[in-house]
């Protein structure tokens, strides 16, 4: 017994030397501790089991070991291509939360003001007949599903499968919406096909990598350690073009900060100078380019039930030219405060034909009133010289949840999507009918609520029953000013279903306690296509279930058992071959289970036993068949669009009464709203709570000292929080920025509401506000 | 019985000497990076307050540019 003792906590040592040493890679990358790192952590007799990582959308293979049933340690995955053995601090401890003392163990349903501990089917059959009832009373659009980028591949399959198939409503959407829609939308309006033609493998061959509003040595840490490796050993340059210093920034080649929402400008002003300059690749735009342009001053959706339709209208290069002329160096410079030197030398770079680059990006470009446009826009730039789809050349834009593509994007968990294509088109409609064996005519062809407007709904009392799932919607989304008494009202039935308590679960008619990441097996997808597989490696505790599994017992209660024939034991798997079967063929197959069983993953298209690494190139993809060397097949014609789009303003700026921008985000320590993080003691104690940040001299000018309590205040609601100063990141003047992980500090509730018309995604990037002493 | 792991920046140049004063400490183990001004600090105390007492010797070391707090276990 003794020696066990001292053998579990010499373990412990070096569990707690791995964490540090894992940190460390992360922020200084080949760093190099000789034998220990080598040796890593003991093996034991821990049985270790693969699958992918619960957070970020880097999509990092790890190991948990797993001792009598108990997850006792995780390490990277050396052999995962992603992240070759490295993890970051959130990776390293995501095990410890499961263990946390408030764990939802079993249901509870809301009885006279009070939670009740139910049995789970008790629970479930309340849910299935409050649904039932709701829609024989109101309709089947009085009923919502909101689920997630969390959630497994087969639990946004069957969310699906309920709601549009079985149901018959489009009342489906996913807080995807608040982080991805805007890259969807700008890859579909760009290229007809949605996600990144390229990989990570792109970092080994970039000389350059150019972050849009990107804050990846906090967000995603494991590729930014990856490119810091390039850049110490073969001289990779990377430029961080942002509103905010930050620790990529610190640890970049240069830092170029601009004016928020004139990063539209700055990327026409990138395309001016390569045309101007003579470095448009004509061979490549003459073949595999269309210039369209779309309608302009087109709204931020601040009242309820906007409603925006783009309209496209084919444009010649020379209007093009023409349009751009708005754009020059000179006058830009003037309203987005990056100089004219380095607008030039932006655009040097993408211009210079013998230099390979990298476009990074993620919330800075999506959550944005005019994301689609921004998407567009840095396309725009890589399709003017040709550096696209090539080792080293491309765009990629990156994703913040585990499974935003994977299941959001692909499986189709927003109102207007189907597991292969849109509700609008009857072809995907026909398609889903038939391998979902429901009538054809049970599949709505028009999209209902996107995220902002179905809890407008809520509020309105247009819906009356609201099933959230993996996601914590009162503390994300924006305006929680409205949506939090919204969801309070008796008019709608809130169940939520979660591993955690949360301020969404507070509002909640029942709690179903749901399995977390590993102890039920799932399926992910990443940022770089790449679809990951687990099986369960430890028992939940109490009663808790997949929400896959609570989503089909829903289903059979509802008399939908016959959609729903999934065996328990087996239903990952099950589900998973039916899906499939939506995406089979060259320019979108999915790799088979026993591949995945084996394999760290593996990226889609997945043909021949082969992942395809870079789309449209027809030397590396073999959905290509125009018989040219790149074919943008997601458009009828074959290429892919340079859209016009010009500069337009944030719907919200600073002025007398509001002088400073609101800027929201995140840190390396914490996942999104902090319901599992905030329940790891060693990253609970390194943030342990949020901040406002100020520039040095703002703060100074007001009086305001480090750690002072003060209040952010917008038209909207007002949050106090300790004022940070020359800590984590450096605003520029007249700019604070707040992270959102603290329940305690709802800074969402000073947010706006305002999204971009294309895409519905709200902006969490910029808003107006004023500074109070507290 | 805290055990801890910290990332150690030392003054410029300072490095062998930060390491050669935390051997001075029975509750320390150092593991020094070969190629970056780091260490790596696996602290292993008996309780609470020994391990807050440790933490404040650790910063008083001269040789100490800054320290970080990566882990933190409670062995019972």
């Amino acid at each position: 017994m003794a020696q066990k003792k001292i053998d579990r906590r010499s373990f412990v040592k070096k569990m707690a030397a791995a964490a540090a040493m894992t940190a460390a890679a992360t922020m200084f990358p080949g760093i190099v501790f000789a034998s220990e790192q080598e040796q890593g952590i003991p093996s034991g007799n821990l049985d270790w089991k693969k699958g992918p990582c619960r957070f970020c959308g880097v999509g990092c293979g790890i190991l948990v070991g797993v001792d009598n049933g108990k997850a006792v340690a995780v390490k990277g995955d050396p052999n995962s291509s992603v992240n070759k053995g490295l993890l970051c601090v959130k990776g390293y401890h995501q095990t410890m939360c499961i263990q946390a003392k408030d764990r939802l163990e079993y249901a509870l349903v809301k009885k006279n003001g009070k939670y009740v501990k139910t049995p789970l089917s008790e629970a479930l059959d309340l849910v299935a007949s409050k649904m039932k009832s709701t829609i024989e009373a109101h309709g089947k659009d009085s009923v919502a599903m909101y689920t997630s980028g969390q959630s497994t591949i087969p639990e946004g399959y069957v969310a699906s499968k309920l709601m549009k198939g079985a149901i018959g409503t489009n009342n489906l959407d996913c807080n995807a919406r608040l982080c991805m829609a805007s890259a969807v939308a700008g890859f579909l309006t760009t290229f007809g096909a949605d996600e990144p033609m390229g990989c990570y493998e792109d970092i080994d061959y970039a000389d350059y990598f150019i972050t849009w509003g990107n804050n990846m040595a906090e967000m995603h840490p494991v590729l930014f350690s990856r490119m810091l490796e390039q850049k110490n050993n073969r001289g990779a340059k990377i430029i961080d073009f942002a509103t905010r210093t930050t620790r990529s920034s610190m640890a970049s080649n240069k830092s170029i900060l601009f004016e928020p929402q004139t990063d539209l400008a700055v990327a026409n002003a990138i395309c001016y100078e390569i045309i101007n300059n003579g470095w448009m690749n004509k061979k490549f735009v003459d073949e595999h380019t269309n210039f369209l342009k779309g309608k302009t001053n087109i709204g931020y959706g601040l009242e309820d039930n906007f409603k925006f339709k783009d309209k496209a209208t084919k444009i010649s290069f020379e209007d093009f030219k023409v349009f751009l002329e708005d754009y020059t160096p000179e006058k830009v410079a003037k309203y987005s405060k990056v100089s004219v030197k380095d607008i030039k030398y932006l655009a040097a770079i993408y211009g210079d034909p013998n230099k390979k680059v990298v476009s990074y990006w993620c919330m800075g470009m999506n959550q944005h009133t005019r994301g689609t446009w921004m998407n567009n826009l840095v396309y725009n730039i890589h399709l003017l010289t040709g550096k696209i789809s090539e080792p080293g050349n491309g765009p990629f834009s990156l994703t913040g949840q585990p499974s935003a593509c994977g299941t959001a994007r692909e499986v189709g968990t927003f109102t207007h999507k189907l597991p292969k294509g849109v509700v609008m088109n009857e072809k995907h409609r026909k398609l889903a009918a038939k391998i979902w064996k429901v009538p054809y005519e049970n599949i709505p062809s028009k999209p209902t609520y996107h995220a902002t407007e179905m809890f407008r709904a809520v509020d309105r009392g247009d819906i009356k029953f609201i099933w959230t799932q993996v996601t914590n919607p009162l503390v994300s989304l924006p305006k929680t000013s409205r949506y939090r008494p919204a969801m309070e009202k008796e008019s709608c039935f809130v169940v939520v279903s979660d591993v955690f308590p949360t301020p969404t679960s507070d509002v909640a008619d029942v709690i179903l306690p749901a399995k977390w990441h590993i102890e039920k097996g799932g399926l992910y997808g990443n940022s770089e296509r790449r679809t990951q597989y687990w099986q369960t490696m430890v028992e939940g505790p109490g009663e808790t279930e997949a929400d896959a599994w609570m989503t089909i017992e829903v289903a059979k209660r509802m008399g939908y058992g016959d959609l729903f024939p999934y065996t328990k034991e087996g239903h990952v798997e099950e589900i998973y071959n039916e899906y499939r079967q939506f995406h089979e063929g060259k320019k979108h197959g999915m790799a088979p289970l026993e591949v995945l069983e084996k394999e760290s993953g593996a990226i889609w298209p997945f043909v021949d036993g082969k992942s395809t690494q870079w789309r449209f190139n027809a030397a590396h993809d073999p959905a290509c068949d125009n018989g040219k060397d790149f074919h943008f097949y997601g458009k009828p014609d074959g290429k892919a669009v340079i859209w016009q789009r010009p500069f337009e303003p944030a719907p919200e700026v600073p002025d007398g009464e509001y002088p400073f921008w609101l800027n929201t985000g995140r840190v390396i320590e914490h996942w999104h709203t902090g319901s599992m993080t905030r329940r790891i003691p060693v990253l609970h104690k390194a943030m342990p709570q949020a901040y406002v940040e100020f520039h040095p001299e703002d703060a100074k000018e007001m009086g305001i000292r480090n750690g002072e309590n003060v209040k952010v205040v917008s038209r909207r609601g007002s949050c106090v929080l300790p004022a940070s100063i020359n800590e984590r990141g450096l605003p520029t003047r007249g700019q604070v920025f707040v992270p959102f992980f603290d329940e305690n500090m709802m800074i969402n509730d000073v947010t706006i509401d305002a999204f971009c018309p294309i895409s519905k995604e709200p902006d969490y990037k910029k808003c107006a506000v004023k500074i109070e002493k507290v | 019985m805290p055990i801890k792991s910290y990332i150690l920046h030392p003054l410029k140049g300072q490095k062998e000497l930060l390491i050669s004063d935390l051997k001075g400490f029975t509750e320390c183990e150092v593991i020094p990076a070969q190629n970056h001004e780091v260490v790596i600090l696996v602290t292993d105390t008996s309780s609470e307050i020994a391990d807050t007492n440790l933490f404040n010797k650790l910063n008083e070391l001269k040789n100490l540019k800054h320290m970080s707090l990566v882990s933190g276990f409670e062995d019972k």
